[in-house]
């Protein structure tokens, strides 16, 4: 059973992560680029908890908060967002294209949506009880690739679980200039069982990803849509918004602000200690890891 | 007598009878249509469970037979019509491609993608290309073409039991010729590489010095054979034909060994030659293979395919081509 202390670990774990990657992109031991997961940390405590430990999962590019939050390694994610041969993928992939266990991830909106519907449809061939998800955001929906892959998923009844997590900006741009019309409905008109929350307490979202998963388990794809907010940039430099909106969201729309009260203050701050710790050893680690070398044959 | 149709048809039969794991996708496959040039005739009544008729959705076609392959199955795509690849571009060279070297060798994407390619059939512009040319240079695929020399059958099977994602290069006039047998290549001494995707040699028999080195693959051969047939009965120049099974990765030791004895390269595809297969043969020949080989082209021009035929059958590359490069390949 997850208790609100586990919650508010997966949160925070990821909220330190994100604020120390950022951090060290300015001094220079990071380099390409990083999309951070702050502001969004709640839907992926709630959705990894409800989720079992087979199920396999295909993130985007804003990746690191659902590889934590599945349970990865901070210091092999630090090593490869480093360019570390330690890193999860020994430093070929970065930031964007991580792979561990059952999880996945690359880098190209959309692309990865009918590979998680094909995810599905093995582990359904395989009945091995596992159910397929896969991430995307509100830019996400004008790909195409993700209308052919759910009218297959809900024809051939794919266990998949297609989780939109609409921060509402695609880059720069807002949702009102790219998506028309209702994302559910994009998903109902397929036939497929959809829940929608707009929230950022981990404990309003828990239920719900509980039965967008259950649904899926039960051998049906479902559609989970959250509607949450994004604090930082789009990846690092990018953010166009009027600071005025982003303190606003900052203050009313934090997840962690929302969570900590319900936990004992000493626990919260026994497990904050040791995050922090556990970050500083991950970064402090990777960064003396050596650099991959390409061999050829 | 067995056709190439007959033999990629018993591939998969075969595929499915011995590898659960094998799994048939494409658009308009169920029997009693089997799809639209019938290579998978019979799968669907034998094998209902893995052999899956899919909306028109390339793109989601070859995606779910991405995910499908990096979870242990090994699915067999069919697109309708080469020409649609396209649909599937970012699938193939954004995901199928990149995910065992990106992922760091941890895993593996055993597909098979089946490309009905080419024309001559009067299918006008956008169902009568040879498209691959523009997936041979993505590092992470392997491209294949059967011919009517080796077994199409073997080489379909050697691609569904590859680790990693194969093109299967189908030129739609090659289904219905006979697979060649002996009597047929009375004219020829044949080797090949060995291997599972063979490179195959044929030199002219009881001729020690031919003059040229025809470098082909596919139905291209069925023209390189009446081509070099012609050569030497009308001109007395002598050929020898290097066959290729797989287009890349690029393997030309066989080429080299052949163009060692003659000294002259042609290449023979149907896309539009422009960098093409054998712009890429060209230039290998050139940094490695045997110095002072005199080297052309012939492919397509570079033209849209056009639908009548008097205008195909100047755009393509005919019989009559290869002999007048062939020529002048020979000139002093």
């Amino acid at each position: 059973m997850t208790t609100n202390l586990d919650l508010y670990r997966c949160m925070y774990l990821i909220r330190q992560f994100e604020e120390r990657a950022l951090a060290e992109f300015s001094t220079g031991k990071l380099f390409g680029t990083t999309h951070a997961y702050i502001g969004q940390e709640a839907d992926a405590a709630a959705l990894f908890a409800a989720l079992g430990p087979d199920d396999v999962i295909f993130s985007n590019h804003r990746c690191h908060g659902h590889f934590l939050a599945y349970g990865g390694d901070p210091y092999r994610l630090a090593a490869e967002l480093m360019g570390r041969a330690t890193g999860l993928v020994g430093g070929r992939g970065g930031s964007q294209h991580i792979h561990w266990r059952n999880f996945y991830s690359n880098g190209i909106q959309g692309g990865i949506v009918p590979v998680a519907t094909g995810i599905g449809l093995a582990e359904k061939a395989k009945a091995s009880g596992a159910i397929s998800v896969v991430f995307l955001g509100d830019g996400t929906l004008g790909e195409g690739a993700l209308y052919e892959s759910i009218n297959i998923a809900s024809l051939w009844q794919i266990p998949v679980l297609y989780v939109v997590e609409n921060n509402r900006y695609a880059q720069t741009t807002p949702t009102e200039l790219a998506v028309a019309g209702s994302m559910a409905d994009r998903f109902k008109a397929f036939g497929i069982e959809t829940w929608e929350a707009a929230s950022s307490d981990v404990l309003t979202l828990l239920p719900v990803a509980r039965e967008a998963v259950d649904h899926a388990r039960s051998g049906g794809p479902a559609a989970c849509i959250l509607h949450t907010y994004r604090f930082s940039a789009h990846s690092k430099g990018d953010d166009p918004r009027d600071p005025a909106e982003i303190a606003k969201i900052r203050v009313e729309h934090d997840p962690l602000t929302i969570h900590a009260p319900r936990i004992d203050s000493v626990a919260r701050a026994s497990v904050e200690a040791e995050i922090d710790a556990l970050i500083d050893d991950a970064f402090t680690r990777a960064a003396n890891d050596p650099f991959p070398t390409l061999n050829v044959e | 007598m067995t056709t190439v149709l007959e033999s990629l048809n018993s591939a998969l039969h075969t595929a499915l009878e011995t590898d659960p794991r094998v799994y048939v996708l494409g658009e308009d496959i169920l029997d009693p249509y089997g799809g639209a040039f019938k290579i998978t005739r019979g799968l669907s009544t034998r094998f209902p469970e893995r052999v899956l008729t899919t909306p028109i959705s390339e793109a989601a076609i070859m995606g779910i037979c991405n995910g499908m392959a990096l979870r242990g199955l090994r699915p067999v795509a069919e697109v309708m019509f080469g020409d649609f690849v396209t649909l599937m571009a970012d699938q193939l060279i954004n995901h199928a491609a990149k995910f065992r070297w990106m992922y760091n060798d941890q895993v593996r994407v055993p597909l098979v993608l089946r490309l009905p390619m080419g024309g001559r059939r009067g299918y006008g512009p956008t169902h009568s290309q040879s498209l691959e040319k523009h997936l041979l240079g993505a590092p992470g695929l392997k491209a294949v073409a059967p011919n009517s020399l080796g077994s199409p059958a073997d080489l379909l099977l050697a691609a569904i039991a590859d680790d990693d994602p194969v093109l299967f290069v189908e030129h739609k006039l090659l289904y219905t010729r006979p697979l060649l047998e002996e009597k047929d290549l009375l004219d020829w001494k044949v080797s090949d590489s060995g291997g599972a995707y063979p490179t195959f040699t044929l030199r002219t028999s009881n001729i020690e010095a031919s003059h040229l080195t025809i470098a082909t693959y596919g139905y291209n051969f069925e023209l390189a054979r009446e081509a070099a047939r012609e050569l030497m009965y009308e001109y007395e120049i002598f050929s020898e034909i290097v066959l290729f099974s797989q287009l890349s990765p690029f393997e030309l030791n066989p080429l080299f060994d052949s163009l060692r004895r003659t000294g002259r390269l042609l290449t023979l595809e149907e896309g539009a030659a422009t960098l093409g297969w054998g712009a890429e043969v060209a230039a290998r020949t050139a940094e490695q293979g045997p110095s002072e080989v005199r080297i052309r082209r012939l492919g397509a021009r570079d033209l849209p395919i056009a639908n009548a035929k008097s205008l195909e059958d100047a755009i393509l590359p005919s019989v009559q081509d290869i002999i007048q490069t062939a020529r002048i390949l020979l000139e002093k």
